[in-house]
């Protein structure tokens, strides 16, 4: 057996991909699902924070800013660790999955709100001037004028921080949530080969080339000509 | 001289420890048309944004057709703003619009109107300042000129009794100067209540029924357009003429 064969033996073992696919499968729906609930939440509070912050309230604006901060800063995995294995000590038990969207929903708000928060602060007074003399509200100004100039602003930051913060759902694997890494570690002590991981790359990829794609689209859609 | 439609009452602006406007008394009577000459930091454009408090006047009242802007709740506002139009020296049309969606935002959304309501106002108001046909390119796409006339489209469509214009045609390259000059011409003969800050004192011989000259935040001078140019009576006006002239 020379170096390629072993390779492709350690690494592209088809009887252990058919033996696995099954359990793959299964953790790559897991990974979606997680995904997805993790960037409604995130984008969703993270879009309300900035729009919050907008208004100028102090004491709003300073803890929107305390909870950036914080949220960016922190490790995810020491927050998921504390939720899935601290909590219940105090009586709160939640399921892995729940912990793992509140964390990861909850960082990625964090980043979003100041990726917004960037774009509304880019979009030019005179925007602003222009809405409120034609007698617009201020929320009917940052809804109709400035949201979509900062959404467009935001949005290339905003698919790189979902991409990354999606493939953190892998931190899953940590407190029993059988997402594709989890399966593909699973399966790789079960059979002490490296294929399974082999097998979870692709099926990383597989998942999130689609979204990359897609947002490609999506940023060639919303740009107009400056 | 008839109910003015303008009313600016001992207006005064402090930012800070800067006094930029010291009681401004000015009227602009229905259907006239006033150009506010002054060097630059004379507060002339402040005092033109007290006007629908885009700028918070300090002191003194602002009244539209008899009603005072300043101190009214921000609803009351909002209502106000549409009776005073206001064009911009930089345009700030929305550039994720087309054009005739610039026009119709306010419409639909602080007017109420419907859509096919506001749509056909726009182009009509459009068609007003010759870029109907324009309609439905994006704002970036037109020449600074085009943009300037859609936006005074834009504050049209709003049926305002007042139009401020603040240096409307600065930012525009000489050759298109003309096309806004005009369009603001059709609008004085149309008797609409302008308030103007501008340098174009060519124009401004033509087409004011009153110039006034602001300098160091007050009113210097005012009077019709030949007296201000051909005799100036303050010293400070005529040094200003005279820079500008030479």
């Amino acid at each position: 057996m020379d170096g390629l064969d072993r390779f492709l033996a350690t690494f592209f073992n088809a009887r252990i991909f058919a033996r696995y696919l099954p359990d793959m499968l299964a953790g790559v729906w897991t990974t979606i699902w997680l995904a997805g609930a993790v960037i409604a939440l995130g984008l969703s509070l993270g879009l309300a924070l900035a729009c919050l912050r907008a208004y100028g309230w102090r004491i709003a604006s300073f803890f929107i800013i305390c909870f950036a901060d914080m949220g960016r800063a922190l490790p995810p995995l020491v927050l998921i660790l504390i939720m899935y294995f601290g909590l219940p000590g105090l009586g709160l038990r939640m399921p892995g999955p729940l912990v793992l969207i509140l964390v990861l929903g909850t960082v990625l708000a964090a980043f979003a709100e100041e990726i917004f928060w960037a774009g509304l602060t880019s979009v030019p007074k005179g925007q602003w001037e222009a809405g409120r003399a034609t007698g617009l509200g201020f929320t009917q100004t940052l809804v109709q004028i400035a949201l979509p100039q900062a959404a467009r602003l935001a949005l290339p930051p905003l698919v790189n921080r979902v991409l990354a913060i999606s493939k953190m759902t892998a931190l899953g694997s940590v407190i029993g949530v059988s997402e594709i890494l989890s399966v593909a570690s699973t399966a790789q002590s079960f059979t002490g080969s490296a294929a399974p991981l082999t097998m979870g790359a692709i099926a990383y990829v597989i998942v999130f080339l689609p979204l990359v794609v897609l947002t490609r689209l999506l940023e060639r859609r919303f740009a107009w000509k400056v | 001289m008839s109910r003015p439609m303008l009313e600016i009452v001992a207006l005064e602006k402090t930012f800070g420890e800067l006094k930029v406007l010291r009681d401004i008394n000015l009227r602009v009577a229905t259907g006239e048309m006033v150009f506010v000459i002054g060097p630059s930091g004379s507060g002339k454009s402040t005092m033109l944004r007290c006007c629908n408090r885009l700028e918070e006047p300090t002191s003194g009242a602002i009244l539209i057709d008899g009603k005072d802007i300043v101190g009214c709740s921000s609803s009351a506002l909002n209502r106000m703003r549409l009776e005073v139009g206001m064009v911009f020296q930089g345009f700030h049309l929305y550039p994720h619009m087309t054009v005739v969606a610039n026009v119709m935002l306010a419409q639909i959304k602080a007017l109420k109107r419907s859509k096919d309501e506001a749509r056909e106002r726009a182009l009509a108001m459009l068609d007003r300042v010759g870029l109907r046909h324009r309609a439905e390119t994006m704002p970036t796409q037109l020449s600074g000129g085009q943009q300037q006339r859609v936006a005074i489209a834009r504050a049209l469509a709003l049926d305002p009794k007042v139009m401020l214009f603040d240096e409307p045609t600065s930012a525009l390259d000489p050759e298109l100067v003309g096309s806004v000059l005009a369009v603001m011409k059709d609008l004085k003969d149309s008797g609409m209540t302008m308030l103007v800050v501008s340098h174009e004192m060519g124009f401004a011989r033509e087409a004011a029924d009153r110039v006034v000259f602001m300098d160091g935040g007050l009113v210097v001078e005012e009077g019709p357009p030949e007296e201000i140019f051909a005799n100036p009576k303050a010293e400070r006006t005529q040094a200003f003429l005279s820079r500008v002239r030479a």
